[in-house]
């Protein structure tokens, strides 16, 4: 059961890992997540799905070596099993045909962000992807993006690849040259929230697929509650995609920092 | 055959009128109930071991003699899954345990289970002749543990009898309490029973939500093998509804659907700082040091460790979590309720426990905002001082605010138990199913069946909130109503 039968470094920190989950890849569709757990103590987390292969009946999954948890999975190899995984949870990602959307992914957010691009595609729409990374080795699958979409505007910190800037330089560089009926933007949590900002300002509409602490990920224990237009919000039932400019992103940061000391330790 | 002359055969045993007359009534009568032998509150409320530890055989025979042997016992009417009550204390009277084991598995999936988390007082021994004598009742529900207990232990335990296999596929969504009831009733009938569970633990609320110190995991493992033995599959890590649809249980050949998927989201106030960092439900507080075992230092997943904890609420999750707080080194925890004990809907012996424990209850209190510090993390809560006013729809005396009473207390962790919310991945992904305001599967009361002929349900999911032994009794009772129409089906 879930045995892992590829694994790919997209750099020294971010892996790529196809896991057998025949049955997470027939129902899963663009935006879903999963659950994951290693070993007997592991501990729960929740990976955003970052595409499927029927014909095999794997689904892929990028991770961040950052915490603990995630450094057990980055460690995994071929042929190894992920003790527990669970899914597909979440909603699925709201497909039509709108015009000219933008996607806009940093770090190891642009892995999610994939099967969005795809499905947003092919639906029909204009789709202008923008890549952003501190520096040039962790630009990722620029290759596959190109495939799926109109445009690929990359964005690194230091400029060593592409235009040196944020993502927000890309995102604005777009809006200031042609109309954009849609934004989506998956990505660290500081970096969501300065997009929302942005594209507020031009009055685009903007979905970000958030990443918060979760347990059971089932809709059961609310520690992945997030404000959302002055409500309260479960991201693993309700979402993980808000409006992104009616969530309090303050909050989420605040909220997705309470287990840091006990990290630390 | 009916229930009353199914009693009525057994009560006339020639052993059982022997065992009824070498003791008068009168002098059975007498005899004082029992005290539950218990850990020293110093000494337990600084670990995880279970509280109660049981009654010696001698003390279990002591307090069986109490039992009249009525001839209409109605300590039966009070237990939601039909407990052949008499019958299994004169087997404990007459020093057969493993006998009055077996009674207490022809109708309950769970009994290590129910002798522990029932709360008895309301139900069968509510119901106790006894009582209507001014007399203490019968102690059934140390007596079910006694007798459940003395059986794992000795090694001998009994698997209850199933009917030759039908071929029938029967499909149970979660694994807690009803789910396992429904799941042994079936089996029980010849029915090919899969059990499918979102968690990676099979026992649902028994395992993410009552402490360790209350339910060992360990006693509900023994019971789940038990049903396992009996031929009942289960499968973790598999969400109906989404893993697998409604339509694939149908295309697999599954002829009839139990949904009992439990609890959902936790109900929060809504008052201002409710999301800063160390407020949490219960539900989440639980799950991480019950289920995920936070706390020991060899789980990956993090608790926060308060030293001042309030939780918020009067029930028995709110008693589980302050007293699990405690054990987590709190220095000062405890409860924050708007109402005065006596409203209190926790068990009685939960409240007593957790006093002994040091816990302070705070009644007639209710927050009304939490104060952050500069990193968001909660630091105080004002708590609003109430008086009881006029009884309320649920009969209890309506809390009402006096005004300008406000006071600050200092906090560093707040859980807050007022209540779940029925969970909405099935509802929301069944179409089909009559879903209430409240988002509760709306059944048929005495079949449990759906708006979907062959979906029944049952526990938390239909009622929105109860206890084990009340989800158990749906369990039953789903049970009986599917084989009788899956019978008619076949059998016309």
């Amino acid at each position: 059961m879930n045995k892992i039968v590829s694994k790919e470094y997209f750099s020294a920190n971010v892996v790529k890992l196809e896991v057998e989950a025949p049955l997470i890849a027939r129902s899963r569709k663009a935006g879903h997540f999963v659950i994951v757990k290693i070993g007997k103590n592991g501990e729960r987390i929740p990976l955003t799905i970052a595409g499927a292969d029927l014909g095999k009946g794997t689904i892929t999954l990028v991770i961040q070596a950052v915490g603990g948890s995630s450094k057990k999975i980055c460690a995994l190899n071929v042929g190894d099993e992920i003790t527990d995984l669970v899914g597909p949870l979440g909603q699925a990602t709201h497909i039509e045909k709108t015009g000219t959307v933008v996607c806009a992914g940093g770090g190891v957010g642009v892995a999610p962000l994939m099967p969005i691009v795809e499905a947003f595609h092919k639906a029909g729409n204009r789709v202008i992807v923008v890549l952003a990374a501190r520096t040039k080795e962790l630009v990722i699958l620029e290759e596959q993006m190109r495939v799926n979409s109109d445009e690929v505007i990359i964005m690194t910190d230091d400029g060593s690849y592409g235009t040196k800037g944020l993502v927000t330089d890309g995102v604005e560089s777009i809006i200031n040259r042609e109309r954009v009926d849609l934004c989506v933007t998956i990505g660290p949590a500081i970096m969501m929230k300065f997009v929302s900002a942005l594209t507020k300002k031009y009055d685009i509409p903007t979905v970000a697929s958030l990443n918060t602490i979760m347990v059971d990920g089932t809709g059961m224990c609310g520690a992945c509650r997030i404000t959302v237009g002055g409500k309260t919000k479960f991201v693993c039932v309700d979402g993980p995609e808000f409006d992104a400019h009616q969530v309090d992103f303050d909050e989420m940061l605040m909220r997705l920092s309470a287990y840091k000391d006990i990290e630390k330790k | 055959m009916t229930i009353e002359e199914q009693l009525t055969i057994r009560r006339t045993e020639p052993w059982r009128e022997e065992l009824r007359k070498s003791i008068k009534a009168k002098d059975r009568s007498t005899i004082e109930r029992v005290h539950m032998n218990e850990l020293d509150a110093e000494y337990r409320s600084h670990c995880n071991k279970e509280v109660n530890k049981g009654l010696t055989p001698q003390q279990a025979r002591k307090e069986a003699q109490r039992c009249l042997d009525c001839a209409k016992p109605t300590c039966m009417e009070g237990c939601p899954v039909n407990i052949n009550i008499p019958t299994f204390i004169k087997h404990i009277e007459a020093g057969e345990f493993l006998g009055a084991a077996k009674v207490l598995k022809e109708t309950s999936a769970l009994p290590a289970v129910c002798g522990r988390v029932c709360p008895q007082e309301k139900q069968c021994e509510a119901q106790c002749i006894h009582l209507k004598m001014k007399k203490e009742p019968v102690a059934i529900g140390y007596l079910e543990r006694f007798a459940a207990d003395y059986e794992r232990e000795s090694g001998h335990i009994s698997i209850p009898e199933t009917a030759q296999p039908n071929g029938i596929k029967i499909a149970v969504v979660g694994s807690g309490p009803a789910g396992l009831s429904f799941a042994g009733d079936m089996a029980k009938s010849g029915y090919d029973i899969t059990v499918f569970e979102a968690l990676h633990e099979i026992g649902g609320v028994l395992k993410y939500g009552i402490p360790e110190f209350r339910l060992p995991n360990e006693i509900v493992d023994v019971e789940i093998g038990i049903l396992r033995k009996m031929g009942v599959n289960f499968l973790t890590n598999c969400i109906v509804g989404k893993t697998i649809t409604y339509e694939d249980l149908h295309n697999d050949g599954f002829k009839g659907i139990f949904v009992a998927s439990g609890a959902g989201l936790p109900n929060f106030m809504n008052i201002p700082g409710e999301n800063l960092v160390g407020v949490m439900s219960s539900n989440e507080y639980l799950t991480r040091v019950n289920l995920m075992n936070a706390g020991h230092p060899e789980s990956d997943t993090p608790v926060l460790i308060g030293k001042k904890v309030a939780v918020i609420g009067g029930g028995n999750t709110a008693m589980d979590s302050v007293r699990t707080a405690r054990r987590l080194g709190a220095e000062r925890s405890m409860i924050v309720y708007r109402r005065s004990e006596e409203e209190m809907p926790a068990r009685i012996e939960e409240v007593k426990h957790a006093k002994e424990e040091g816990i302070e209850i705070l009644t007639l209190h209710n927050p009304i905002e939490y104060i952050g510090d500069e990193q968001g993390r909660v630091k105080q809560m004002r708590l609003q001082k109430m008086a009881l006013g006029e009884p309320d729809a649920s009969g209890r005396c309506r809390p009402v605010a006096i005004e300008g009473a406000i006071e600050t207390i200092d906090v560093d962790e707040v859980i807050v138990s007022i209540g779940v919310s029925p969970n909405p991945l099935i509802p929301s992904t069944f179409q089909g199913l009559k879903v209430s305001k409240w988002g509760t599967i709306i059944v048929n009361e005495s079949t449990m069946q759906s708006a979907l002929g062959d979906i029944y349900a049952g526990g938390d999911i239909v009622r929105g909130g109860a206890t084990v032994i009340l989800a158990m009794g749906d369990g039953r009772r789903a049970a009986a109503a599917m084989h009788e129409h899956l019978m008619i089906i076949n059998h016309p």
